[in-house]
């Protein structure tokens, strides 16, 4: 029962953090200020490390891929395209970067919101009569919401591009059939897919470590928890929506 | 001025605050004084809309606060200015950016007119020259400067300080206590501080409300106090044997003073 009642005065508060967020900006010029900042952040930032996870990723896909291809009679060496692109566009470049993020974009995002309200920043913003879950957490989820699906389409693009260099670097497969394999069967769906998906996830990665860290009371020792409690929910939550959105759609 | 009437808050079977009422003018310096954990920070966070009562009201030139709609809230805390314990400055901002922030986000002056205010206001407080160092270059003194410039920036009607010589030494404490003292005529506002600093209470205590066990126990102001036959009060005013010789030799003197 105390669990239940946990578990539905967290949603309530979630949603009325969200609800509050939907209110006319004083000024859009720091609103658009603050969003430009949360996009470099976000999205800048962590470009190179999705670029690189996703090379390596596309590239271990190749080789286990081949691994399992090899000496087979029936399949053709171009499906090691087909299945490596298909399982980074379909899984691996939404669902890792979602991950990645949660660990490096939810962390800092819960911690930053975490400090600001215990040094008590956020106060003196609502005192200013600043709204503070539009002004601090739309921008945020915002900015997450235009920069994640762009690293997103990196990772798909650099996850492709890893397989090929591993295929390069083989001799037992050529690039020209990983090349067709690519091209074989697509369907823009798939495309369509990944980016549900990462918009999906995006929106759960920043809500959840915004409201952990908004909601942070106390002090050094409660941002951390807050931190890895960011983490630890959107990594779940997004793995949850993986399949939801999976078993709802394919 | 700002009236708050029987206000009472509860945290779980915590009370906190009970049935506390009072009337805090303009132009005067108001202080709320009691032990840590007697309710004085909850009740300035009541009066500035960041707790919500459980019971009672608080009015700014009898506007009743709780009873506005969240967008007419959010319109008179423009009137507000508030200096926090920390300083609660931006990390990621100057000086003069987080002075700067108010009117960035609610004046529609140009950049030269924020920036003319801006200087004035530094230099109200002493601090001209540091408008591009950063929160974490600056010392705890200079923090408290800025907080009172940005809490002044947008000609605040009230203003609110929670300890403002917390952290601070003797000395810095007396500039920060005449600081506010001064703007607070200058600018007729209705100043509310928190605090237990004996030093602020006998120099700036223009009218004092002693909190005991989240109930207001004694009112009256810096020369009244000496005077005061309150049990708590006293206990908490004039703690030490040195303070209470301080307190008599004060009254001895007032005394002689009155006769000739």
């Amino acid at each position: 029962m105390k669990i239940e009642f946990k578990l539905f005065s967290h949603l309530g508060k979630f949603l009325i953090m969200l609800g509050r967020m939907f209110s006319r900006p004083a000024r859009w010029e720091m609103y658009l200020r603050e969003l430009f900042r949360q996009m470099t952040d976000i999205g800048v930032g962590s470009a190179f490390i999705v670029f690189l996870v996703s090379v390596f990723i596309g590239a271990v896909t190749a080789v286990q891929t081949a691994y399992q291809l090899y000496g087979t009679p029936f399949v053709p060496s171009s499906y090691i395209g087909l299945i490596v692109r298909n399982t980074i566009i379909f899984e691996l470049a939404p669902t890792f970067t979602a991950l990645i993020l949660a660990g490096k974009v939810g962390s800092n995002l819960a911690s930053e919101l975490g400090s600001m309200r215990v040094t008590e920043q956020i106060d003196a913003l609502e005192i200013m009569g600043v709204n503070t879950e539009s002004f601090l957490i739309a921008t945020r989820i915002i900015a997450a919401l235009i920069t994640i699906p762009l690293l997103v389409a990196i990772a798909a693009y650099s996850g492709i591009m890893g397989g090929y260099i591993a295929t390069s670097m083989s001799s037992y497969y050529s690039p020209e059939d990983y090349i067709r394999g690519i091209r074989m069967l697509f369907d823009p769906f798939d495309v369509q897919l990944m980016f549900i998906k990462s918009f999906t996830f995006a929106f759960i990665v920043s809500s959840i470590s915004c409201y952990m860290g908004y909601y942070v009371k106390g002090g050094s020792v409660e941002i951390g928890k807050a931190s890895t409690q960011a983490v630890v929910y959107s990594c779940i939550f997004v793995l949850l929506a993986d399949y939801v959105i999976a078993a709802l759609l394919l | 001025m700002i009236e708050i009437k029987n206000i009472s808050k509860s945290f779980g079977e915590q009370r906190v605050l009970n049935d506390v009422s009072a009337v805090f003018g303009s132009g005067q310096t108001n202080l709320v004084i009691g032990i840590s954990g007697s309710g004085k920070t909850v009740l300035m966070k009541i009066m500035t809309g960041l707790i919500t009562p459980d019971k009672g009201n608080v009015f700014f030139n009898g506007r009743d606060f709780y009873a506005l709609s969240r967008n007419e809230q959010k319109d008179l805390r423009r009137e507000i200015g508030m200096l926090f314990q920390g300083g609660a400055l931006f990390d990621s901002m100057t000086v003069e950016e987080n002075v700067m922030l108010p009117l960035n986000m609610f004046s529609n002056a140009t950049k030269k007119e924020k920036m003319d205010r801006v200087n004035f206001c530094l230099e109200r407080v002493n601090l001209n020259g540091a408008n591009k160092k950063y929160p974490g270059e600056i010392s705890g003194g200079m923090k408290k400067r800025v907080g009172i410039a940005r809490a002044i920036v947008l000609n605040p009607k009230y203003l609110f300080c929670d300890e403002p010589n917390s952290g601070l030494d003797p000395r810095t404490s007396i500039v920060i206590d005449k600081l506010i003292i001064e703007i607070t005529k200058e600018f007729n506002m209705t100043t509310i501080i928190n605090t237990h600093d004996m030093n602020s209470v006998m120099e700036i205590g223009e009218k004092i409300i002693f909190l005991y066990k989240g109930v207001k126990d004694w009112e009256g102001s810096r020369t009244q106090i000496l005077d005061a036959e309150d049990v708590n009060l006293n206990s908490f005013i004039f703690a030490s044997d040195f303070l209470r010789d301080a307190r008599d030799a004060l009254k001895e003197k007032m005394a002689r003073e009155k006769l000739g």
